[in-house]
């Protein structure tokens, strides 16, 4: 099968638009629920049979459920190492879902019956850790738009499915690091202030005090790219979805204040230093003829920085949005339409980055 | 480059010490770094899963009251304890109380107080769910060459059929 992403709704990428609060500095808002199916056992010691049929329940009952109606369906176990690559950078399925090895990253075999729906700012992955893990996007920030959303579509589902459900300990998951509300509430941050500003350790221990967590730009085991931290609720069990959302956005307005705060510093005290560097790193990405992923991704903080801080104002956040998932090897072989090696996907990339900036960015010399 | 401590890890953290005048170079990995309390640049935490598996792995031997094993999957407290995922909703039931230790030494708590599930009709969906239910079991019996349960699990949805 090829994957046509023409066929996702908005491409599975809706949330890149920049239109929430904030979209400078929380790119994206997200809701995630862990859903089982009652009499079968959850995916990971599922048979080959009962991953399947979860997968048959889902479809069957999907044009009953009025936000699948229109979804598309897109069988992860029938996709090419690179579409599913193509799948994960677009955080519409997991590190786990796409066969990602989760320490070294090598793309491994799925099973058999692991698919994802997708609507214009939801994805529901099936069989993955759990039968169904929903995911709904929001640009920006804007944690509660998306907790509506989830809430909705998880009644939808949970009027045509029979889900495992205890009374005392909630909605049943694999894991019980999850069990409960089976909720991960998350913005997907740019914190390059509090990074330059060394004040970031201190951020980050204070999250964990107040029953937050943080992870790298594409979940669990990912490294910190580019500055981006992806900052969620720990626990899972005990608290309303409310209450653990409201948490969220609690600290995460005081993060984006601190992170203000900090960049407010770094002009009074380094100004010009700042200023050179950001330069810099626009001339890198304008100009470049090879351009690893790794330094792509950190050029692009230093220009989303600068773009924050009104130093360039030719260049709009959806852009950058757009550079960031648009730069990595899977969507760059796609739009060559062959498998690039490495090196090739370097000088793809850097020919990719500069014609976006010659079209996009109207930017004095 | 190899840590100078445990010398099997990488060494990603290259210090200059300074002791008595004399210059010294240690190349320590991210781990050994951390036990002797040196800050090394933002990185991620460890798979979470890890210090819940240490809270699994170090939890006493299963608890009275809890079954050896699963009965409908089959998985045991050892196979959890090694993989840190139920093989099935009925585990919960199967190690109940060591499982209620363990949501609240995780989640402080093992009280869900979140939105309520409601199925649209729940006697229906009783009914289809033993059948679907036993039907699974049965299935399981047949592959496990167990015949009599076999016999016994047919009978018993051609009494709910």
């Amino acid at each position: 099968m090829t994957l046509d992403l023409s066929l996702l709704p908005d491409g599975g990428l809706q949330w890149l638009t920049a239109s929430g609060d904030h979209a400078g500095i929380v790119l994206s808002s997200r809701i995630r629920l862990a859903r089982n199916l009652s009499g079968y056992a959850f995916p990971p010691r599922a048979r080959e049979g009962e991953r399947l049929r979860v997968l048959q329940q889902l479809r069957d009952a999907s044009g009953r459920i009025p936000s699948l109606r229109d979804a598309a369906l897109v069988r992860v176990d029938e996709c090419t190492e690179q579409e599913r690559l193509l799948l994960h950078e677009r955080h519409l399925v997991s590190r786990e879902l796409a066969g990602l090895d989760q320490s070294s990253g090598a793309v491994r075999g799925v099973p058999g019956a692991s698919a994802v729906f997708v609507t214009g700012d939801a994805g529901l992955m099936v069989n993955e850790e759990d039968h169904l893990r929903l995911q709904v996007f929001r640009s920006g920030f804007d944690v509660p738009g998306a907790l509506r959303t989830a809430e909705r579509m998880d009644r939808e589902l949970g009027a045509e499915l029979p889900y495992a459900w205890h009374g005392e300990f909630g909605f049943l998951t694999a894991c019980p690091t999850n069990t409960g509300t089976g909720m991960r509430a998350s913005v997907l941050i740019h914190l390059p202030g509090l990074v330059l500003t060394q004040e970031i350790g201190k951020v980050l221990q204070g999250l964990q005090h107040m029953g937050l967590t943080y992870r790298g730009l594409y979940g669990e085991g990912s490294d910190v790219l580019g500055n981006f931290f992806q900052i969620s609720n720990q626990t899972t069990l005990g608290r309303s979805e409310e209450e653990l959302a409201d948490q969220l956005v609690r600290v995460v307005r005081r993060v984006i204040e601190r992170e203000e705060e900090a960049r407010r510093v770094l002009l009074r005290d380094a100004g010009y230093i700042i200023e050179d560097k950001l330069w810099r790193a626009f001339g890198t990405l304008r100009h470049a003829r090879n351009l690893p992923a790794d330094e792509a991704m950190n050029l692009l903080s230093g220009v989303r920085l600068a773009a924050g801080l009104n130093l360039f104002s030719g260049l709009s956040v959806y852009t950058l949005n757009k550079l960031l998932i648009f730069s990595q090897s899977a969507h760059l072989s796609h739009a060559e339409g062959r498998v690039l090696t490495e090196g090739e996907a370097n000088l793809a990339r850097a020919r990719y980055v500069r014609q976006v900036l010659a079209n996009e960015a109207n930017l004095p010399g | 480059m190899v840590c100078d401590q445990c010398r099997e890890r990488d060494a990603v953290v290259h210090l200059t010490q300074i002791v008595e005048n004399a210059v010294s170079q240690v190349h320590l990995c991210e781990r050994c770094a951390a036990e002797r309390g040196i800050e090394t640049t933002v990185s991620v935490p460890q798979h979470p899963l890890g210090d819940f598996l240490q809270a699994v792995q170090q939890q006493a031997a299963q608890l009275p009251g809890d079954a050896a094993r699963c009965a409908y999957c089959g998985t045991s407290l050892r196979d959890f304890r090694a993989s840190g995922r139920l093989g099935c909703a009925h585990c919960y039931g199967a190690f109940e109380h060591s499982l209620r230790e363990l949501l609240r030494r995780v989640h402080g708590s093992t009280r869900h107080d979140g939105w309520r599930y409601e199925s649209r009709d729940p006697d229906l969906m009783a009914r289809e769910l033993t059948l679907h239910e036993l039907r699974e079991q049965l299935q399981r019996a047949v592959a496990e060459e167990q015949f009599e349960m076999a016999a016994t699990l047919r009978d018993q949805i051609r009494g709910l059929e």
